[in-house]
């Protein structure tokens, strides 16, 4: 890629020893610094043809972001390779997009053909890819039910297809952060710069000062959306405020929350709205040195981000005297080494410094002394992909939606046992009714709801009478839940709470850092309450039973204490998915504890192992794997299984062929 | 005995710097698959910090192992979407399949087993990634099936 190639004609100058201010403008819109019809029709054609509205061959689009590539997408591009070796008449381009948020049906395959709509197909793996192109470019029924079709201007719609912004996944979706995920293609800063990329960043370095920009993100009300909810506006002008021979902004791209994706989609579906948000956020606070703090777990993000920079570079839209306004900006991508707790700032920061991720206590806040000692702002991925939007919409395009105390968008990842799993972006306020039966299709299976679990480790369980709540910030937290960084990990009534408490638990004592007592000593106490309470009687030695009883009228206690003296955000809402499963689903707890029952039938020790005699072949599977020689019976004739024996590991009904074992 | 090969990738970074430390070890880590004893002394040396200062860093984040990789690095994930479709029986059959705990290698060198937190596509779970490839929706039968499938290529080379 060659700065030559952005140039009209020999009247431009801009280049890296002298960049033009009108560059991005230049691009899209005008005005020029000359006006030349030539150059005019150059660009609207150019623009025409990187937004795909004119084609001159067919184009198949394929999703593979890391989801699209656990799905299989990676051999349908092979396939799709083929295909087009064989029929070269076809002359069809491919390209490569990032996850449009409908992970149920991935490997998804777009074909635009020319002078038509593009169309949506679900699921194409390689095996489907020849019979589907043959038949969409030999105009004979498709084989499979289309998802739907893109609107598009001037193109012949395709007849009895559905638009896919009336797909019921999509209907109610308000899609500012994932505008362009799955829609453009991530390795191209132009076609980003052909749909308003980058005019935020221009804008903003030429019309207002650092200052007006922190007021302007202030105004909009946009708030952290990695969880803690704190106004964005505000850090900038701390650290604005702090005046020092250097400091840093960072990206926070450390995703640790099990069960959210939204950062790794947007970086894989959309790398330069990451990057503009933060060359803005760094003009805002007067940072020239940049830092993206990102997953190693996230190899196709960090490659997409890295290829960014280097042509945002190459276009002089980062590094030295940006747009020549006098800003420059380093970045550096730093691999954190997977530890939950670097997402909490302080950690992070000793975390790029090269030492433990520990957090230390807060005050002093980063946005006054942080990384090296200088002030710095650590913004979270959605937070900052929010920003060259609003700067370039106005505040009131923002504000217009929402509710009273969140503004904007919140990005949700929706997994677990609900139909259609994916990224969902709605407006703040959206019940969550909404988002759990009318965009993600309900419970499958005709299973019956059960619970919500909202903001990963350090969130809680939302019950169904909760379930007309409008989400946002502070409604989250009434119901003793939080937004967290946006995992919805939808739970149905063969979900035990008390087992997702202690996964949680287990979860939290292995990612707690050590440095507190409360959190370190803590957490692995309640762990071993929890397990203790889903002991089944005959694994009680001695007076075990008496500790498990005083050690559940302690749990409570105990957690207000984790919360009450933790040095950081992760020890301080540890207790959350306990407190809050006690609080809504109470009755399971005390099936536990007294009956030392699970009424969801899922912790196994609790749960009485029978053979039913109809099924069992006799084949003696169960017995050869039994650890305790609890099941008995000769080749093929029914087995039984002695209870008395049975320690409840559950091993026979994984390896049972017949379903003959039942476990209640 | 220092391994020489360790130089080429120690130079990089300019000597000395504290914060080029866990870059440093995650690059060791890339090029030989583990942090050896031998590694852990050589980057302390280059960065002018005690071996005991690099070690610590070192165990303290997941990413790091001491030992060597299997052939076939098999990793389960254990974050909450999976957690709810069933990935502890994955974890518990694999284990069984493999005779090895997390975190340790089978005696032949074939497979490794590590339990990630969250991969990150939670729309696929249970998840499970073989040397990076990922298998989506991996229940105890089908991971079996992976692991068996695997292991018979291997024998056959």
């Amino acid at each position: 890629m060659d700065v030559d190639f952005v140039r009209c004609c020999g009247e431009c100058w801009h280049g890296p020893g002298r960049p033009c201010p009108q560059l991005v403008e230049c691009l899209t819109s005008g005005p020029f610094c000359h006006e030349a019809r030539a150059c005019r029709d150059t660009r609207q054609a150019r623009n025409a043809r990187l937004r795909r509205e004119t084609i001159t061959r067919p184009v198949i689009y394929i999703g593979t972001g890391t989801c699209g590539l656990g799905a299989g997408a990676a051999k349908t591009v092979a396939a799709v390779r083929r295909y087009l070796e064989v029929h070269a008449h076809v002359r069809a381009e491919i390209v490569e997009v990032g996850c449009i948020g409908l992970c149920v049906e991935e490997p998804l395959l777009d074909v635009q053909l020319v002078g038509r709509t593009r169309l949506s197909f679900p699921r194409v793996t390689e095996k489907h890819v020849d019979s589907l192109l043959d038949s969409v470019f030999g105009g004979t029924p498709f084989p499979v039910t289309p998802l739907g079709q893109f609107r598009g201007a001037n193109v012949e719609g395709w007849p009895d297809v559905a638009y896919l912004d009336e797909h019921p996944f999509f209907a109610r979706q308000t899609r500012w952060v994932l505008a362009n995920c799955g829609i453009l293609d991530p390795t191209s800063l132009e076609e980003y710069v052909a749909r308003g990329g980058y005019a935020g960043l221009a804008r903003a370095l030429r019309e207002r000062t650092p200052a007006e920009l922190c007021d302007f993100i202030e105004r909009a009300g946009l708030r952290g959306r990695g969880g803690g909810g704190f106004k964005t506006g505000t850090k900038w002008k701390i650290a604005l405020k702090h005046s020092a021979d250097q400091k840093y902004m960072v990206c926070n791209a450390d995703e640790g929350d099990p069960g959210a994706f939204m950062d790794r989609a947007v970086i894989e579906g959309d790398p330069h709205r990451v990057l503009e948000g933060l060359a803005l956020a760094a003009y805002g606070i007067g940072a020239s040195k940049a830092y993206i703090y990102i997953r190693a777990e996230y190899p196709l993000a960090i490659r997409r981000l890295q290829h960014a920079m280097a042509q945002a570079k190459t276009f002089g839209l980062l590094g030295r005297n940006i747009l020549d306004s006098g800003f420059s900006l380093e970045i550096a991508l730093k691999q954190g080494a997977g530890a939950f707790v670097c997402g909490e700032e302080t950690a992070l920061l000793h975390s790029i410094e090269g030492r433990r991720g520990m957090p230390r206590p807060r005050p002093p806040f980063p946005a006054v002394r942080g990384l090296f000692g200088k002030p710095t702002v650590i913004n979270n991925v959605e937070t900052l992909a929010n920003v060259p939007a609003i700067v370039l919409n106005g505040e009131e395009w923002f504000t217009s939606i929402g509710t009273e105390t969140s503004k904007g968008t919140k990005v949700f990842a929706l997994s677990g046992r609900v139909a259609r799993t994916g990224l969902v972006e709605v407006a703040m306020g959206t019940p969550l009714r909404q988002i759990v039966f009318d965009i993600g299709g309900g419970i499958p299976n005709g299973k019956a709801y059960k619970a919500v679990q909202i903001g990963g480790p350090s969130g809680g369980c939302i019950p169904s009478q909760h379930l007309d709540i409008d989400i946002d910030y502070e409604s989250l937290k009434r119901v003793g839940a939080m937004m967290g960084s946006g995992g919805l990990v939808v739970m149905d009534e063969s979900t035990c709470m008390v087992d997702i408490a202690k996964f949680f638990m287990d979860f939290i004592q292995r990612e707690s850092c050590g440095k507190c007592i409360p959190c370190r000593e803590g957490t692995r106490r309640m762990l071993e309450i929890l397990e203790s309470l889903s002991r089944s009687r005959r694994n009680e030695k001695e007076f075990e039973a008496l500790e498990r009883f005083r050690s559940v009228m302690n749990l409570e206690h105990l957690a207000q204490v984790i919360q009450d003296t933790s040095l950081c955000g992760l020890g301080q809402s540890a207790p959350n998915p306990v407190l809050s499963t006690l609080r809504w689903f109470r009755d399971e707890y005390e099936a536990h504890v007294y009956d030392r029952r699970c009424p969801a039938k899922a912790c196994g020790e609790l749960l009485e192992y029978t053979i039913d005699e109809d099924k069992c072949t006799g084949c003696s599977v169960c017995v050869k794997n039994c650890p305790s020689e609890a099941i008995v019976g000769t080749l093929k004739s029914p087995h039984h299984v002695i209870p008395e024996r049975c320690i409840a590991c559950g091993t026979c009904v994984d390896v049972c062929h017949f379903d003959a074992v039942t476990a209640a | 005995m220092i391994a020489p090969d360790l130089d080429p990738i120690v130079s990089k970074y300019p000597a000395g710097r504290r914060e080029a430390l866990i870059p440093l070890l995650q690059d060791v880590q890339a090029a030989h698959g583990y942090l050896s004893r031998e590694a852990v002394v050589r980057v302390g040396q280059y960065l002018k910090l005690p071996a005991s200062k690099v070690y610590g860093v070192a165990t303290f984040y997941n990413q790091f192992r001491f030992q060597p990789l299997g052939r076939y690095h098999v990793q389960l994930c254990r974050g909450t979407a999976c957690h709810v479709k069933g990935s502890s029986q994955t974890l518990s059959a694999v284990e069984r399949t493999l005779q090895v705990k997390p975190g340790q290698t089978t005696r032949d060198g074939l497979f490794s087993l590590e339990v990630v937190a969250c991969l990150g596509a939670c729309g696929l779970a249970p998840l499970m990634a073989v040397n990076g490839e990922f298998h989506a929706d991996a229940t105890s039968e089908r991971a079996i099936k992976v692991i068996k499938t695997l292991r018979r290529e291997a024998t056959k080379k």
